[in-house]
This record gives structure tokens, sequence and C-alpha cells, in this order.
């Protein structure tokens, strides 16, 4: 279905209001979304208590049902009534119910007050943060990219695939500065509803900038002339000509691009805080100048994609990634692994205290903390947790070991390019691949045939990577561990690297597919 | 080309029978049994939600290779 571009007649200037109010928007999505991950300690002590698999079992459901399922539901609501009656007024819709339900989880009552309906209002409001991010994006994406001339989408798209990353920058600052700017005790009091609250006003900013705006020309157009869908949903998915490049969209590029996209943003940071051992400040700042080196990069390939075209772009995202991740995992271990380093025998301190267990009854806690230094600088801390119950001829706990591992500026630097390397795979592959699934279909059923495959290559592909990620890693470890019980030979020469084969099959297939099928030109151009 | 991409919806028919039996065997099913909470989230999304759109969408797009929708 290849139809006619209209001659495009925006000015830069009106694109530039376009993209920044489209793009202010998303970010704020964006920041509504991460900011419950970011706070995710503190809020499991507030709605989420340990020890009651009632609330365990809610704060598990938040987390996948939000981030994973809902996503691609959101989708298809969100994008049905994007090609039914507008992209604008759908896209204000997702951002009032994306600032609604994050402002509503700031004033919820923690679960000392009011009990599991707590953690139940949190999982409803949870559940709308990802019903409204499945409609927001391909409606941002949409509105943009019909905004621009027909030659530089990716570059003009670009802008929008940025705010991801720069909306969990943000968050991460404004919960950075209300720490700062009060007690911890205040802060883990009411000072983390601070962050959720101030949401509503970035919302209703954003909600005044976009109101402005007039609805794509294109669908405007289409519009007036009748040309709009009846029932996007089955255009899109019951109509074979459709459905075949939504799968396309899916296998070929976006499940790939997910993975990848998890892999460089979130495994690495998951990686370094808890295989590495890093300390969870240092992991946060190298992970924000790896980021923030990276992200102009998702412009500078969105406007190659217009040059050279998109698919050359993003498989080769996908292949260095894959040809790759093995050894940049490798070194990060490497780079930080103690063994590699020369302990300074004199500074070694230990230290050992029993103080009463608060949740158990005439239990006890024995902690034991022992610090040790490495002549490059870096330092070691090493806390051992021992519950001791009251009973004596009750079976022994296993003891809770954190380490943490304080690197060198060198070894921090070593990391931020190794993360950086990653960034640039992710800026491959998403910088182009708005404009790439705007141009795979019509304007009538665009909204709702887009955000399907991007929802599900990102929010199922890419969002079960850390936990299947962990799973394979855990499995090897354990496996290793009982080989060596039983004197055997160990079966994984490195199991901390197991993980990766999940992002390196799923990219590897969609690499396969995306080569083999899609072709380096629009496919749709209007 | 057109030949290539025909042949190819045989390996992703092949590909959606590996990844339904091991994504079950391997990832699901040891998930719903394990017990913990997590784990029980975790493996009914693998289950209900992974594997049938891993399964059912490669199919479909096999089928579809194999019939020449893809062709050029």
């Amino acid at each position: 279905m290849i139809t006619e571009a209209p001659k495009a007649t925006s000015n830069t200037r009106s694109l530039i209001s376009v993209i920044g109010a489209s793009s202010v928007g998303t970010l704020i999505e964006w920041y509504d979304f991460y900011i419950f991950g970011s706070l995710a300690t503190v809020l499991a002590t507030k709605f989420f208590p340990e020890g009651n698999p009632t609330a365990a079992f809610l704060s598990t459901l938040a987390t996948f049902a939000a981030g994973f399922i809902v996503r691609p539901f959101g989708a298809l609501f969100f994008g049905r009534l994007g090609d039914l009656i507008g992209r604008k007024y759908t896209f204000m819709v997702t951002l009032m119910l994306m600032g609604g339900a994050t402002f509503l989880i700031g004033l919820i009552p923690s679960f000392e007050s009011i009990g599991y309906l707590a953690p139940f209002l949190v999982l409803v409001l949870r559940l709308l943060q990802g019903l409204a991010l499945g409609g927001e994006y391909g409606g941002a994406a949409t509105y943009v990219a019909e905004y621009s001339p027909v030659g530089q989408r990716g570059y003009w798209t670009s802008w929008i695939q940025t705010t991801a990353t720069i909306g969990l920058f943000i968050s991460l600052l404004v919960i950075l500065v209300t720490r700062k700017s009060m007690s911890k005790e205040e802060f883990d009091e009411w000072g983390w509803r601070v962050p959720f609250l101030v949401s509503i006003l970035m919302v209703l900013v954003s909600y005044i900038i976009r109101k402005n705006m007039h609805e794509s020309p294109l669908f405007a157009k289409a519009k007036a002339e009748g040309k709009t869908s009846t029932n996007p949903l089955k255009e899109s998915f019951g109509n074979k000509y459709n459905f075949k490049f939504v799968l396309l969209a899916l296998f070929g590029a976006t499940m790939g691009q997910g993975v990848v996209w998890y892999t460089g943003q979130f495994y690495a940071m998951n990686f370094i805080k808890t295989v590495c051992n890093v300390d969870a400040i240092q992991s946060d700042e190298l992970m924000t100048v790896a980021l923030l080196m990276g992200t102009p990069f998702f412009v500078v390939f969105g406007w190659l994609s217009d040059k050279i075209g998109r698919k050359g772009i993003m498989m080769f995202g996908m292949l260095v990634a894959i040809l790759s991740y093995r050894t940049i995992y490798e070194k990060m271990y490497q780079t930080t692994n103690l063994k590699n380093k020369q302990e300074v025998v004199a500074s070694f301190t230990a230290d050992s205290t029993v103080a009463s267990d608060p949740k158990v009854a005439g239990g006890s806690i024995k902690t034991k903390t022992v610090t040790r230094a490495y002549t490059d600088g870096t330092e070691l801390t090493e806390v051992t947790k021992l519950k001791i119950a009251a009973d004596p001829s009750a079976e022994p706990a296993k003891p809770e070991i954190k380490r943490t591992v304080k690197i060198t500026d060198t070894d921090r630097w070593s990391l931020i390019w190794l993360v950086f390397i990653q960034v640039i795979f992710v800026t491959l592959v998403y910088g182009p691949i708005a404009a790439f699934l705007v141009e795979m279909f019509p304007v009538k059923i665009r909204y709702t045939s887009m955000s399907l495959p991007y929802h599900v290559g990102n929010g199922i592909f890419g969002g079960l990577l850390p936990a299947v990620a962990t799973y394979l890693a855990t499995g090897a470890k354990e496996a290793n561990t009982l080989a060596d019980k039983a004197g055997t030979a160990l079966p994984y020469a490195a199991p901390y690297l197991e993980g990766l084969w999940y992002p390196i099959i799923v990219a590897g297939v969609s690499l396969a597919i995306g080569l083999i099928y899609i072709k380096n030109k629009a496919q749709v151009v209007d | 080309m057109n030949t290539v991409k025909r042949f190819m919806g045989v390996v992703w028919l092949g590909l959606a029978a590996l990844a339904g039996y091991f994504g079950l065997t391997s990832l699901g099913l040891p998930k719903l049994a394990s017990g913990k909470t997590d784990d029980l989230v975790f493996g009914l999304i693998i289950v209900i939600v992974l594997m049938p759109l891993i399964v059912g969408g490669l199919i479909r797009f096999g089928l579809y290779a194999l019939q020449g929708e893809y062709d050029d």
C-alpha cells in the first residue's frame, strides 16, 4: 500500500514547537513511569511490607503487570482512539491519565494506616500508568512524524526517542534534590511523596503547551476527506495485508531493539550493582554519565537514517551488540574483580555486633563487618548478617552477605566507556525506529498498528530481560555449585555471562528476520 | 531472494516449536512449580503472555513467509 506523500509545508520553527510540546509530554510520562522504580525501596516499606506474602504478590504484580502486560493493552486502546478521533486529543488523555495516577500514588496512605487497601490502590494506579504509557509513545511519534517533511522524519522523531533516557535522568534528579533538601528521616516519613506530587505541576504545564497544538496535518486531511478508519483494530490485525507488517515490525525490528535497549540501560546497571557489587551511588553516577554521553547519538542516528536508510543502521546496531556483549560484560566483570587486585594486608579490619531481632521475639542478629583495601585504592566492605533463633535446636538460618566495592576513578571510567558503548548500540537501534514504524503503516491505522509492536517488543521482550537473564545466570551459578560439591568439572566457565544469551538470541533472530524481510525504503510514504 | 524468504518460513515454524518447548520446560513450568510468589507471577507471564506471543506470532509469520506474502 504505497501512497503518494503530500508536500511538506511545515516550517522549521513550527516543527520545533511541535517537537518541543510532544517531547515534553512524553518525557514527563517516562518520568512518571520511572519514579516508581527509582523509589521502589522506599515504596516497599510503605506499601509492601517484608514478610507479608499478599503484599509481596501485589508488589510483583505492580512491577511486572504495569511494565510488561498492560502497555500493549494501552497501545491497543489508545491507538484505536488515536486513529478514530485524532492524535492530539488521545495523547492529551494519556498525559492526564499518567499525571493523575502518579499524583494519586503520592497521596495513598501507608499500609500501616489502611492495610491491604494501600498496596491494592498502588497496583491499580500503576496499571493506569502502564496503560497511559502504552498510548502515549505511539501518539507522540505519529504526531511528530506526520508534521515532519517526509525526508526528515528520522531526524525529527529521534527527539522523541531521547525522552525515555532523559525522563530517567529527571526522575533521579528530582529524587536527589528532594533527598538533599531534608533529613533522611523526613524523606522516609513523607519526603518520598514529593516526586510523585511534583508530577502534577509538570503535567499541567505540558497540558497547557499541548492544548494549543493543532491536529496532525495528515490525520486532519484524512478526516476531512472521510478517509479515516471506522475500525482500526480490525483493519490493523484482522486484515492480512496489514497484520503481516505488524508481525514483521515486531519480529524484524522492535523485538531486537527492545532487548538491546534494556541490556544497555537496565541490565548493565543491574550487573554493575549486583554482580560487580559496585557502590550504589557510584553505579548511579557512572550510569548517568554514560547515558548523558550517549543521548545525543539518538539524534545523530535518527538524522543518518534519513540519509542512508533505517534498516542498515538498526541491523548494524543489533549485529555489533550480539557480537560484543560477552566481551564487554567480561571486561566489566574483570575491571572490578578483586582477584585481579593486590590487597593491602595491614588495612584489614573486622568488627562484630549482636542486636536483638525486632521481628522475632527472643531472636538476635549477628552482624560482622569486614573491610579490605587494595593497592590501587579500591575498597571492599563485606557485611554478613546471621539471624540466630531463640530456640537453640532450630535449624540455623543462611547468612546474608552484602559486598560493596568502592572503585577507583580509573575503573569508574573504564565502566563508563563500557556502558557508553552499549548506549551507542541502543541509539543505533532506537534512534531510527519511530520513523521506521511510522513509515510502515498508512495514516488511518498508523497509531494502532505501530504502537502494538513497539510495546510488545519493548514492554514484553525487553521488559522480561532482567528476570530471564537473572534466571539464566542464577541457574548457571547453581549448576557450578552442584558440580563443585560433586567434585566434577564446572559446566560454566563464566556463569555471570549466561544471562546474556537471552538478548543475544532474541536480537539474533530479529537481525536474521530484519535482514531478509525488511526493505530499506519506506513501506508507506505519507 | 523470494525463494530464500519462502524457505526461511520453515525455519520460523521450527523456531516457534523450539521456543515453545524450551520456553515451557526450561522457563515457565519450573517457575510455576517453585512455590515462590515472584516466580509464580513470572511463570504465569511466561506461560500466558510470552509463549503464546512468540509461538503464535512466529507460526503466523512463518506461514505468511511460506505463502510468499513477503515476496518482492
